[in-house]
């Protein structure tokens, strides 16, 4: 079970690493971008718009922080 | 132009975590002997191998617009992560990568260690620190190679630029035998930072069906984009650290 566990820390640190909310932030724009398209919108200008907020949020929470 | 932009990508994502891992198996062969911390360093590149080797066709297998959607997303969580840490670190808000230090702190922690002799004089602590060291540090090569290489179709592109990099690290390392101190590395984790995150935007968009303008053609045009976003970053972030001092 330990094992599995730090298996599992690894690849969440390795992915998400300490910020979960930049990368819950650029999973919903790639969402929100399908929506979209799916709508007819070609939205390929959505995902650098967002990662640009998404950037600027974390930034701005880990310099709060010093 | 895109091949080109592939190969220095994934040349420079691996040579960043090859001179890291230069820098364990230095200090497990210099404390804990070398005979020990080679065996490591082959099993670990074995490993690392089978995980390409057995990974990297299976993905071949996905239909390409799903492979960029996933692959995307994940360049895209990954990068930032890379990004945000280059970007803070840059601008004061983050101790920068020292070798010399890391290096310092394994090599103290390795003397300390006691150790078993195993078969053929291997020294247990030596090899798992060697091993422990290479796998981790070049599963992200793997992962960079694999997710670079099938969301292009060029798997084998990407590993030639990772390849020229475990060359280079591995020359340099021989011949100067000391951690590679002098290897600007903040600089090249900011500019892989910035590389990950243009694929990942550019990526996962294709991947959720929209077309990039040019196609890809754009590809520098986010580059760009990306690069201009976080040196105004590191501007702004190192005006609001002077005020704050």
């Amino acid at each position: 079970m330990r094992h599995i566990r730090a298996f599992g820390r690894f690849w969440w640190d390795f992915v998400v690493g300490d910020d979960p909310r930049a990368a819950a932030g650029a999973v919903l724009a790639i969402g929100l971008t399908a929506l979209l398209v799916k709508t007819g919108v070609d939205a390929w200008w959505l995902m650098p718009a967002a990662i640009a907020a998404v950037l600027f949020l974390s930034l701005r929470r880990a310099a709060d922080r010093g | 132009m895109t091949a080109g932009f592939l190969i220095a990508s994934a040349f420079l994502a691996s040579a960043v975590e090859f001179v890291e891992a230069l820098t364990i198996v230095l200090a497990a062969g210099v404390s804990r002997g070398w005979r020990s911390a080679l065996a490591g360093l082959g099993a670990a590149t074995l490993v690392l191998a089978v995980i390409v080797a057995v990974l990297g066709p299976a993905l071949t297998r996905v239909p390409i617009s799903a492979l960029r959607l996933v692959v995307g997303a994940l360049l895209l969580t990954f990068g930032l992560q890379w990004l945000r840490k280059a970007i803070l670190r840059a601008s004061g808000f983050k101790a920068l990568h020292d070798e010399d230090a890391i290096f310092a702190r394994e090599l103290e922690e390795a003397r300390a260690a006691r150790g078993e002799q195993g078969a053929a004089g291997i020294d247990w602590f030596g090899f798992t620190l060697a091993f422990k060291g290479v796998l981790l540090e070049g599963l992200e090569v793997a992962f960079i190679v694999v997710t670079f290489g099938s969301a292009q179709g060029r798997i084998g592109l990407a590993a030639l630029g990772a390849g020229a990099a475990l060359v280079l690290v591995a020359t340099v390392g021989i011949l100067v035998r000391a951690p590679l101190a002098r290897v600007p590395e903040n600089t090249l984790k900011f500019a892989v930072g910035a590389m990950l995150t243009t694929f990942g935007i550019f990526w996962s968009t294709e991947g959720a069906g929209a077309h990039w303008p040019g196609n890809d053609a754009s590809l520098p045009g986010v580059l760009a984009f990306v690069l201009v976003l976080s040196f105004a970053a590191v501007v702004t972030l190192r005006r609001s650290r002077v005020a704050l001092a």
